[in-house]
């Protein structure tokens, strides 16, 4: 584990979490690698390069972003800072359902095809539906400009029991 | 005087209300009262409690007591060795345990070194999270005989688990029987036929290791009660099997009539399964595949409609000979449907038993309520009846089932539901509360000394270095004096 891409959150937000990334993630292959600075005045200039993605969090609110293309649409929440409960607690390895981001139609069909694996552990996801995805497989390209992405509940309705089962 | 009690509690009723109105304005800006917050139970329900908690409010401080000297329960002990990136939890655990208003003890043994009732006084608000360390018995004869294990036991085995160090399982027959179709009864599976020249670069113990490189298990048949519609595990560790290198699947296609007309109506996640199971079962897999079977000389197998009744011994009675098991005919259907016993039994030769039928919280104090026949804390959204002050979550909040996300999402609400008492008042928060300060003067004079977060550094730098030298990401100390002796060194 001797190369970890750490993401920092900003002290001033009393944040809790950071993030510890493995490089194979699956975005890779576009050839970005390495270092990301997360602090303003930092930022490679690429702003022609870089692709709007508008993420509607759990109370409906409308949170406008710009990622590059290659980043997966966890590395925009991760270095974005958004604040969603709980979201890519496996850190993009395929390892759980909390990246779990909703679709309209058309924008799904442009997402490309879902691999086994992934299929696999969306199964498991809450609110399951016909346009769900894993963030962590996202990768952005320019197609995909002004994309909207749904964070859906990750629990029954708010304040009612539930039991644990899988 | 009419008038005189007129003015007196006009003015007293002004005065109460301004300093109600003080003493709200108080507690929203700044807490003269730092709510003070104990979680017991370091495992994935403990920390994500705390993290929601210190997250959502800037004033309160939890503090984390755990049994053992190292923390992450089940992340560490219980998921499988060659599932690391499960593992990646650990990451924000540890954020939270090194986060200013946050604080780990571990070596405190909840209900013997310190009572809850103590943390009650210390504490504002106490969260029970100490999970399910017991296993459900199958409750049949022949269980105690040398050769039959709980998963709980033969996971803690492989994992490092401490108090399952000794437990020395006998690898040297042939056939294995798992009791129970779970994600459980699946690693466990899955760890019992992998090549070991996978297992060797995972975090599973040297021990463990080289009983595994000497054994002798070529089969292992996991058995349910029901149906293949009612199995309980997931796609992801079915894939794994079925993918397993070395091994080719055995199911019997006759367990599968009727399931290719049911499947169409079936949800997503359980069509896929149901799927892929049957696939394994009947279809005759491409030319590499077949191959491929045909070199492997281990199996394992899916049985269905099979209870366990008996545990037979070989002639002197020393150790497992065969499992018998009572065939079932299934009522209903769905996650509803029932097995029930037909009077037909079946006697499956083996030489090692491991029942993985459910993991089980047990009471750690007598004055905590607990219900026993669920075996969980009796609470109401992660409030434990009729015990104000005190919470729970996670295994011991809703029973032992689920993954690490669901505990997440169970362990949030508790939080959920401390902060609205907070904020209505429900919870008594007017109290200065001393919170470790006195607990950790209660351990001084009894003798116990926590293991602080740094200290368990030290023993996670050690580990790290072991695994090092043997090209192991880790190489865990086996036992808490060993694990006690580097943290304080």
């Amino acid at each position: 584990m001797a190369s970890l891409l750490t993401a920092f959150r900003r002290i001033a937000h009393a944040g809790v979490r950071e993030y510890a990334r493995r490089e194979a993630a699956s975005c890779a292959a576009s050839g970005l690698t390495g270092r990301r600075s997360f602090v303003t005045g930092t930022q490679p200039l690429r702003s022609d390069n870089k692709v709007t993605v508008h993420f509607i969090n759990r109370d409906g609110e409308k949170i406008t972003v710009e990622g590059s293309p290659g980043d997966s649409l966890l590395d925009v929440v991760i270095n974005e800072d958004l604040d969603f409960d709980g979201f890519g607690a496996c850190e993009g390895t395929l390892a759980c359902s909390t990246c779990h981001l909703i679709f309209d139609e058309d924008v799904y069909k442009k997402l490309g095809p879902v691999t086994d694996e992934e299929m696999d552990m969306l199964d498991l996801a809450y609110g399951l539906t016909e346009t769900s995805r894993l963030g962590c497989q996202i990768c952005l390209s320019r197609s995909l400009q002004g994309m909207v992405a749904r964070v859906p509940e990750s629990v029954a309705d708010i304040r009612q029991s539930q039991d644990g089962s899988s | 005087m009419h008038g005189f009690k007129n003015i007196f509690s006009g003015v007293t009723l002004w005065t109460w209300r301004r300093s109600r109105w003080i003493n709200r304005r108080g507690e929203a800006a700044f807490s003269s009262c730092r709510p003070k917050v104990c979680v017991v139970g370091s495992g994935p329900a403990g920390f994500y409690t705390a993290q929601h908690l210190i997250k959502a409010r800037q004033d309160v401080e939890v503090d984390i007591y755990e049994r053992l000297p190292v923390p992450f329960g089940l992340v560490r002990f219980g998921v499988a060795p060659d599932h690391p990136e499960v593992k990646n939890v650990i990451n924000t655990f540890t954020q939270t345990a090194k986060h200013a208003r946050c604080s780990f003890y571990g070596n405190v043994n909840i209900g013997k070194d310190v009572s809850v009732e103590e943390l009650q006084q210390a504490y504002h608000a106490v969260i029970l999270s100490y999970g399910a360390e017991g296993n459900r018995r199958m409750g049949i004869p022949g269980e105690d005989l040398a050769g039959v294990y709980s998963a709980k036991d033969f996971v803690g085995w492989y994992n490092g688990l401490p108090s399952c160090r000794e437990l020395s399982p006998d690898l040297s027959c042939e056939t294995a029987v798992i009791l129970g179709q779970g994600n459980v009864a699946l690693d466990i599976a899955r760890i019992l036929l992998s090549p070991t020249d996978i297992l060797k670069t995972t975090e599973i113990t040297q021990p463990a290791l080289e009983a595994l490189m000497e054994s002798k298990v070529r089969r292992v048949l996991i058995v349910g009660r029901r149906g293949p519609m009612q199995v309980a595990c997931t796609i992801k560790e079915l894939r794994e099997m079925v993918k397993l290198p070395g091994t080719r699947p055995e199911m019997l296609p006759a367990d599968f009539v009727g399931v290719p007309e049911a499947i169409p109506d079936l949800p997503r996640p359980r069509k896929r399964l149901t799927e892929l199971m049957l696939k394994t079962a009947v279809e005759l897999p491409a030319e590499e595949e077949r191959e491929r079977r045909s070199k492997s000389c281990r199996s394992w197998g899916l049985r269905f409609f099979r209870s366990p009744v008996l545990v037979l011994p070989n002639p002197d009675g020393t150790r497992t000979a065969a499992v018998r098991l009572a065939v079932n005919k299934l009522e209903g259907s769905g996650e509803a449907a029932r097995a029930v016993l037909t009077d037909e039994v079946e006697d499956v030769t083996c030489g090692l038993v491991i029942s993985s039928i459910g993991y089980k919280s047990l009471p750690i104090d007598p004055s905590v309520p607990f219900d026993s026949g669920k075996a969980i804390v009796p609470n109401q959204m992660g409030r434990v009846q009729q015990a104000p002050g005190l919470y729970c979550s996670g295994w011991l909040k809703t029973g032992p089932t689920g993954v690490i996300a669901t505990t997440m999402n169970n362990s949030f609400d508790t939080a959920r539901s401390l902060m609205e008492d907070m904020d209505s008042g429900d919870l008594d928060m007017s109290a200065e509360k001393s919170g470790a300060l006195s607990i950790r003067t209660l351990l001084e004079k009894r003798g116990v000394k926590p293991v602080t977060f740094s200290d368990w550094e030290k023993i996670d730098n050690m580990e790290v270095k072991k695994g090092e030298s043997i090209g192991k990401p880790r190489e865990k100390l086996l036992t808490v004096e060993n694990m006690l002796q580097v943290a304080w060194a």
